[in-house]
């Protein structure tokens, strides 16, 4: 799975390229968010696994 | 001038009878819309046209073919949706659409007799909750112009609240059509998913596009979900519910006089010999970022033309976000997806334990256009995601829920709450809402 840093670093530097420096602080929560779905998904799924 | 505002249950008899005419009503309506275009609630005001529907109206009733509660009835669209002869708007600069063919629910609502008399102004691409970002400018709140009318249907509200018409179609992908009616006191309806057609709508988000019926009581919104769905619905019970008060996640960021209005509600509904009981939704804190990974890819996919071709023409917010959903990665988007079943079953459950769901609808009262964030119990709070936060889940889960007045703040502001029912149970929870109503 693409890291959520990696993926971070190489959707900064693409809209940077697109001028579109704008959108960092976007994607930065955005990153922050695919993280916690990433724990829920995770999470329910032990959940699940547990039942 | 002063509003007629009058529910379609009052007026629809008179009219009946000959007592009251459709030619002047809608002239009524159309002499308050043209009275406060500082409020930007209308795309497109459909003057003659609307006239003429009315003179028909007017024709066919004194011939006594009588089609029923909104024949005669002006009703207002938001321009997200297709009005034969009208551009689709969307609410930006973007070249509109140009139907050559009604939205099926507005052909539904013509079939009725409704008459319309424009296309509401709205969040652009109802990608907001506040309205503010508009080619034709803010929709302002008639209380204060400072303030926001709520989004994305924020234009329809407005129109409610002023009297500009009687009724109105909104459309609700992550509160759109209860976030407005919640800032501006009206009621606001989004059914089941899937329950009524979105054909011949702008989608913002395939999975969680909604549209429904606003209005200023129940029973108007009922008369109007009934002939949009093509089915009678019945809202004069007077059984005794069980009310479910989903407490965490939901009641954590509140307004201090929300949360009064929440206690008073409950307190009111035992009065009157309901049962109201603290249940919990599981995995309801997911919401946000289940929500985010849907909506933002969804949009980016049916924006991708017009982003590529008219990049400068989007207002800049929206186009940062229809931007951010150009990077979520795929594997993301079906984890979202998965996540979805797996809330909507929470919802269920939660249900099984009560009639519906009692939570307030909007957690702040109208915000000051342009605020990016505001202080709810000492902390702050980006604006678009507290508007979203009591709304967005049952877009996800599909489950049916209705916003309602509640009172107002201590200011005077209004407050909503919210009722949300059993999954295809859409006419009993008009039925739960028109006895918390009364």
């Amino acid at each position: 799975m693409l890291t959520i840093e990696s993926w971070l670093k190489a959707s900064c530097e693409d809209a940077e390229r697109r001028g579109l420096s704008a959108l960092k602080p976007l994607l930065e929560t955005l990153a922050r968010s695919t993280a916690a779905l990433r724990d829920a998904d995770r999470l329910i799924d032990r959940v699940r696994l547990e039942q | 001038m002063t509003a007629d505002l009058r529910s379609i249950i009052e007026v629809a008899p008179l009219i009946h009878s000959g007592a009251l005419s459709p030619v002047e009503l809608t002239e009524g309506c159309l002499q308050r819309i043209a009275a406060r275009p500082e409020l930007n609630a209308f795309v497109t005001v459909t003057r003659e046209r609307a006239l003429a529907e009315a003179r028909w109206a007017e024709e066919e009733i004194a011939a006594g073919k009588y089609r029923g509660p909104l024949h005669g009835i002006p009703i207002s669209v938001k321009d997200l949706v297709d009005v034969v002869g009208t551009p689709t708007t969307a609410g930006s600069a973007i070249p509109p659409r140009h139907p050559d063919a009604d939205a099926p629910i507005v052909a539904s609502l013509r079939e009725a007799g409704a008459v319309i008399v424009g296309k509401t102004n709205l969040h652009e691409f109802a990608f907001g909750t506040t309205s503010e970002e508009s080619a034709f400018g803010p929709v302002r709140h008639p209380r204060d112009p400072a303030r926001s009318a709520g989004g994305s249907s924020g234009g329809a509200a407005v129109a409610l609240v002023e009297g500009m018409c009687f009724g109105s179609i909104g459309t609700d992908t992550g509160g759109s059509i209860r976030i407005p009616s919640a800032a501006c006191g009206t009621v606001g309806l989004k059914p089941t998913y899937g329950e009524l057609p979105c054909d011949g709508v702008v989608p913002l988000s395939t999975t969680l596009d909604h549209i429904g019926p606003m209005a200023r009581t129940v029973v108007d919104v009922a008369i109007m979900f009934a002939v949009m769905k093509g089915a009678a619905v019945e809202t004069d019970s007077r059984a005794r519910y069980v009310f479910g008060v989903p407490e965490p996640y939901f009641c954590d960021r509140l307004h201090p006089d929300v949360r009064a209005s929440l206690g008073r509600t409950r307190e009111t509904l035992v009065r009157a010999g309901h049962d109201v009981r603290p249940v919990e939704i599981d995995h309801a804190a997911t919401t946000p970022d289940v929500y985010l990974h849907i909506v933002l890819p969804e949009a980016s996919w049916y924006h991708a033309p017009t982003l590529a071709a008219h990049p400068d023409r989007y207002s800049p917010g929206v186009r940062l976000r229809l931007e951010m959903g150009r990077y979520i990665l795929a594997e993301d988007h079906v984890r979202a997806l998965q996540l979805r079943r797996t809330l909507r079953t929470a919802v269920d459950r939660a249900l099984e334990k009560c009639d519906a769901l009692l939570l307030p609808t909007l957690a702040i009262p109208a915000p000051v256009l342009g605020e990016a964030s505001v202080d709810v119990d000492g902390t702050k709070e980006p604006v678009r995601a507290l508007m979203l936060r009591l709304t967005q889940l049952f877009n996800i889960s599909g489950h049916p829920a209705i916003a309602l007045p509640a009172g107002v703040t201590s200011d005077g502001w209004p407050v909503s709450m919210q009722l949300v029912g059993r999954h295809g149970a859409t006419e009993r929870l008009l039925s739960i809402a028109a006895a918390v109503e009364r």
